[in-house]
């Protein structure tokens, strides 16, 4: 049973509004008394993936969904795809553009940090079809 | 050691979120690539950067740091003290290098 889900948009560039649907979801799962580590992870994978939307992709939307013993996290995107995703995956991989740089983008440390905080992640992706990932959250029941 | 004791000991400049003044500081980060800050910053932690655009302040709410201090003599855009205001996440100024005032704030206590 889902006992709770919401999607946020997020917008292809928009770099001033990036980051607040992260934000959002970290209030809710607060609001929620969720487990302070769990809401950290999930904090860590939802930024990553929004920013790798409003940078590498298209326009998106990031959607939450809490169940009783998992949380689910899913971002899509109708931008470019990604080519090679075995290669997206690998820690250093990245192909931020010089501006994106020197903000403080494109260590290729995002999707590595997703998995990493991740129970389950996937990544689904097509060369012009867009970008589809989903992560799972274990709810350990205390 | 709270936000506002730092500002003072270090005669820091606040350019947002005075609102959050009073937090306490627990520890420290430095770092200027933001996925390697949003995997290692520690909760309620003094962030030491050159970035100064908005999307440092999205990575200090994420996480729930003290505050963020922009060193080396660089100024926030418009949108970050903006936002930094809007999340009360006092954003403050220092002149000098991440090293001097890391070494002090270390030295003040802050581990
Ligand atoms: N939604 C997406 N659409 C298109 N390409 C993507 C998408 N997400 C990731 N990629 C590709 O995968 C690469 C690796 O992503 P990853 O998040 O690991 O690193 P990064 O975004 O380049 O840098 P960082 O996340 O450290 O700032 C990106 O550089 C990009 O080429
Ligand atoms: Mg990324």
């Amino acid at each position: 049973m889902t006992a709770f889900k919401k999607s946020f948009n997020i917008k292809k560039r928009d770099f001033v509004r990036a980051g607040e649907a992260s934000i959002n979801v970290q209030n809710i799962l607060k609001s929620l008394n969720m487990d302070h580590k769990l809401i950290r992870r999930i904090a860590i994978c939802g930024y990553e993936s929004e920013m790798n939307v409003v940078m590498h992709g298209g326009d998106g939307i990031l959607t939450v969904e809490i169940n009783t013993g998992k949380i689910i996290l899913d971002i899509e995107d109708n931008g470019d795809g990604i080519e090679n995703i075995e290669l997206a995956m690998q820690k250093g991989y990245s192909t931020a553009t010089e501006e994106h740089r020197e903000m403080g983008f494109g260590a290729g440390m995002g999707l590595p940090n997703m998995k990493a905080n991740s129970d389950i992640l996937s990544v689904e992706s097509e060369k012009g079809k867009g970008t589809q990932v989903h992560m799972e959250f274990n709810v350990s029941a205390d | 050691m709270t936000v506002n004791d730092l500002v003072e000991k270090f005669a820091l400049q606040t350019a947002a979120g005075e609102k959050g003044l009073d937090r306490l500081v627990k520890s420290g980060y430095c770092g200027d690539l933001l996925s390697d800050v949003m995997a290692n910053a520690p909760e309620g932690c003094v962030w030491l950067t050159i970035q100064s655009h908005q999307n440092i302040i999205a990575v200090a709410v994420l996480r729930e740091m003290a505050c963020i201090i922009i060193t080396g003599g660089h100024t926030p855009d418009a949108d970050a003290i903006d936002k930094a205001g809007k999340e009360g996440i006092p954003l403050l100024l220092w002149p000098g290098s991440a090293y001097t005032l890391a070494g002090s704030i270390y030295t003040a206590g802050i581990k």
